[in-house]
């Protein structure tokens, strides 16, 4: 009796959900993992130079790194931290996205105005797409078949047909656009934009505008408040977006478009991740250095956790 | 596809670099066409004509527009500096210009935009007023690398009356102020925006005893008048000044000479020097009697823009610029650049080519240029003074960016920055 008991609560204190956060940090060449668990960095590994975007293969036995400086997509193993090999990536790629198939990078290069995509398994570049100037954010549908690529400096979200690899529209959106994303099945897409402090929402059918979202946080002049990444939760219902300089992340309701919540984090912050169950968020900041972990149900920061110099981009594994 | 398909093939995994410049979706755009450069012999200037025609992509939601943009550069001969370890480039201005001319027409081909660009260089012996009011016939659309005077001169054409002109080479705060012209904007900021910088570093950092030494040319004296205008606006003022009239090679002589020159100062925190034609400053560092920080025309110094300004996506521009240049972007390449871009942005909001409906767009609230300095820019609509924040560098890092933490406005920090609307007696554009 005794023996089981200690069984349930062992089974209460371990997490359901055990994994790993992996930060790239721009301006140390390396990437921090911190433990879901015990909300600390539990290793280092060194990347090519200026890490930013990073995202797993579906299994996770994979991670795709954008080396930007090193003008490489770096394929390591994420239990040994061994670089396996480099993809043609194209000059300076800041970001990507990983296509439904598993299979095939988008990846956007910021110097040259340009998506390449890449197949993974071949490693050969199967197309480049001119897009806008600076391009940055990138996203893909569920069910695969529109890739996105927003352009900083063009303003635009450029709408790219999968299958043709060619683009089918060009939306604009206010200044700066920096992150995309698809929600509710596929039918909208989200852009922030960082110059124009503005998240445009698109009906994903027709591409027309079906929302624009405002944030404004007390005390902080509007021009400083710049929303970057954005995540949802599970159920959709509520985005996380992080508003840079302005160093606060806001709660938004994803159904009615209003700001419900900021919440105070490090400071420039970046991007972010959910942990498995989607009940902790990690947020990169990238002046202050660290990693800011929030409650989701409480809309809380528990906790400010080191990491490299400029972290950037980030994403969770599953590790049991 | 069968080039595609070879090239794939030349290229193996992980060497993309050969496809990437022959790639064919590069070549869909025709760039800058040199082959319709033209030698004026009868007016003995240069002209240059680059067309940037994109290929239409997409759903083409609007109509064609055409943009033509002049960019008027009047030669101004500089006097002779002591040092001519950096000249200044020859295409100085031309290579912002061309540089924004690239990122419009990127941005325009999606939206069926397109965008040509004429530039005019005129030599030191011509009028340059002829030269203006033919491009004014062209388009309405200047942007002007001129002194104060040439650039009131062209404003006052007749042949500009409707026009928008851009001033990127004049940080006259008269311009700004009395002399205002309600078609000329600036895009290069004030003096009194940088020296307002400065003087918001020393109050931050408590330096409150400052000197002073100016050099004689008419710019530094302006420089050395900007300075003590904004001293006296943030509450500081300067406890000794001195005029730079060495005639002497102070390459070889500063070690000797500036410690002497700097004694009769006696003690302060800063060391200001005006001194705008890249003169003498350089000698006064390391060479002051006291071991102090010297800021202004050299040292610590406020600018519009520098090589070493990373943050905020100047990365990509720095790196976009030094490619199609191979030199690092200057303050007034910069200042260029803004007035090119202020144009395509409002051609890509607007949709229009028409003067009065971008005049008004980029006077009104809606208008904003991501501008790779953290903050949108927009323009002042009492002056025509392109709002934004100012470097404060030297030459290996950004030391802080103007607007400094503190330095309050009841709506717009930036408006710290050079003339308020209250200060401003600038009616052209009421």
């Amino acid at each position: 009796m005794i023996r089981s008991a200690t069984l349930i609560c062992g089974l209460l204190v371990s997490p359901v959900w055990a994994g790993e956060i992996w930060v790239t940090n721009e301006k140390d060449d390396t990437v921090s993992i911190i433990s879901t668990e015990t909300l600390e960095v539990i290793q280092t590994y060194p990347t090519g130079e200026r890490p930013r975007g990073i995202t797993f293969s579906k299994d996770f036995s994979r991670v795709y790194i954008c080396a930007s400086d090193s003008d490489a997509v770096q394929v390591m193993d994420p239990n040994t931290g061994e670089i396996l090999h480099d993809l043609p990536s194209g000059e300076d790629p800041e970001q990507f996205v990983l296509h439904p198939n598993d299979r095939h990078l988008y990846i956007a290069n910021e110097d040259d105005a340009i998506t390449t995509v890449v197949d993974t398994e071949t490693r050969r570049v199967i197309a480049q797409i001119d897009v806008g100037v600076e391009p940055e954010g990138m996203a893909v549908s569920p069910d695969g078949k529109i890739a996105i690529t927003t352009s900083e400096t063009t303003n635009m979200a450029h709408w790219i047909d999968t299958e043709t690899q060619e683009l089918f529209a060009n939306t604009l959106v206010d200044s700066r656009p920096r992150h995309a994303e698809f929600v509710k099945d596929g039918t909208q897409l989200w852009v922030s934009a960082e110059i124009g402090g503005t998240i445009t929402i698109f009906d994903v059918a027709d591409q027309s505008e079906i929302g624009k979202i405002d944030f404004e946080v007390q005390g902080v002049h509007p021009d400083r408040v710049q929303p970057v990444g954005f995540e949802f939760t599970a159920d959709e219902k509520t985005a996380f977006v992080a508003l840079g300089p302005s160093n606060h992340v806001a709660v938004v309701n994803a159904d009615t478009f209003e700001v419900e919540d900021y919440i105070l984090v490090g400071r420039r912050v970046w991007h972010m991740d959910f942990n498995g169950d989607k009940s902790l968020l990690f947020t990169t900041n990238g002046v202050s250095g660290d990693v800011t972990v929030i409650d989701v149900a409480s809309r809380t920061a528990l906790k400010s956790i080191k990491v490299g110099r400029f972290p950037w981009g980030a994403a969770y594994r599953p590790t049991d | 596809m069968s080039d595609l398909a070879d090239l794939r093939q030349a290229a193996g995994p992980g060497d993309i670099g050969p496809w990437l410049c022959l790639g064919p979706t590069k070549t869909k755009v025709v760039y800058g066409r040199p082959d319709r450069f033209v030698n004026s012999e009868t007016m003995g200037r240069r002209i240059i004509q680059f067309a940037l025609i994109g290929t239409l992509y997409g759903a083409m939601a609007h109509a064609e527009v055409i943009l033509n943009v002049g960019y008027l550069s009047i030669y101004e001969p500089q006097p002779p500096t002591l040092s001519n370890l950096d000249p200044e480039p020859e295409d100085i201005g031309v290579a912002g210009v061309q540089t924004g001319l690239d990122d419009n027409a990127t941005t325009g081909r999606f939206l069926g935009h397109s965008y040509e660009l004429t530039v005019v260089v005129v030599g030191e012996d011509e009028d340059p007023l002829p030269a203006a009011a033919a491009l004014l016939a062209q388009t309405p659309y200047l942007i002007l690398d001129a002194p104060t005077e040439q650039l009131l001169a062209i404003a006052d054409l007749p042949e500009a009356k409707d026009a928008m002109l851009f001033n990127t080479s004049s940080g006259d705060l008269s311009l700004r102020d009395a002399a205002c012209r309600g078609n000329l904007l600036h895009s290069l900021p004030s003096d009194a925006m940088r020296t307002d910088a400065l003087a918001q570093i020393f109050v931050q950092r408590r330096w409150n005893d400052l000197v002073m030494i100016a050099g004689t040319h008419p710019q530094d004296l302006a420089f050395a008048d900007s300075m003590r205008r904004s001293l006296t606006k943030f509450g500081l003022d300067l406890s000794g000044e001195k005029t730079w009239a060495f005639d002497a090679d102070m390459r070889r002589a500063a070690a000797q000479e500036v410690p002497l020159f700097t004694q009769e100062l006696g003690d302060y925190d800063v060391l200001i020097v005006a001194d705008e034609l890249q003169d003498f400053g350089r000698y006064i560092l390391y060479n002051t009697w006291r071991p102090r920080p010297v800021a202004g025309s050299e040292g610590l110094t406020a600018v519009t823009w520098s090589p070493v300004i990373e943050q905020w996506g100047a990365a990509q521009l720095q790196s976009r610029f030094e490619e199609a240049h191979q030199r690092d972007m200057t303050s007034q390449d910069y200042a260029a650049w803004a007035a090119m871009r202020t144009l395509g942005e409002a051609v890509t909001r607007t949709n229009s080519s028409d003067p009065g409906t971008l005049r008004d767009y980029i006077l009104s609230e809606e208008f904003e240029l991501a501008g790779f300095k953290g903050r949108p820019l927009t323009y002042r609509d009492w002056n025509g003074q392109l709002r934004q924040p100012i470097a404060i560098a030297h030459p290996r890092a950004l030391v802080a960016q103007a607007p400094l933490d503190g330095f309050l406005h009841q709506t717009n920090e930036l408006d710290t920055l050079g003339l308020d609307r209250p200060e401003s007696t600038c009616e052209a554009f009421q």
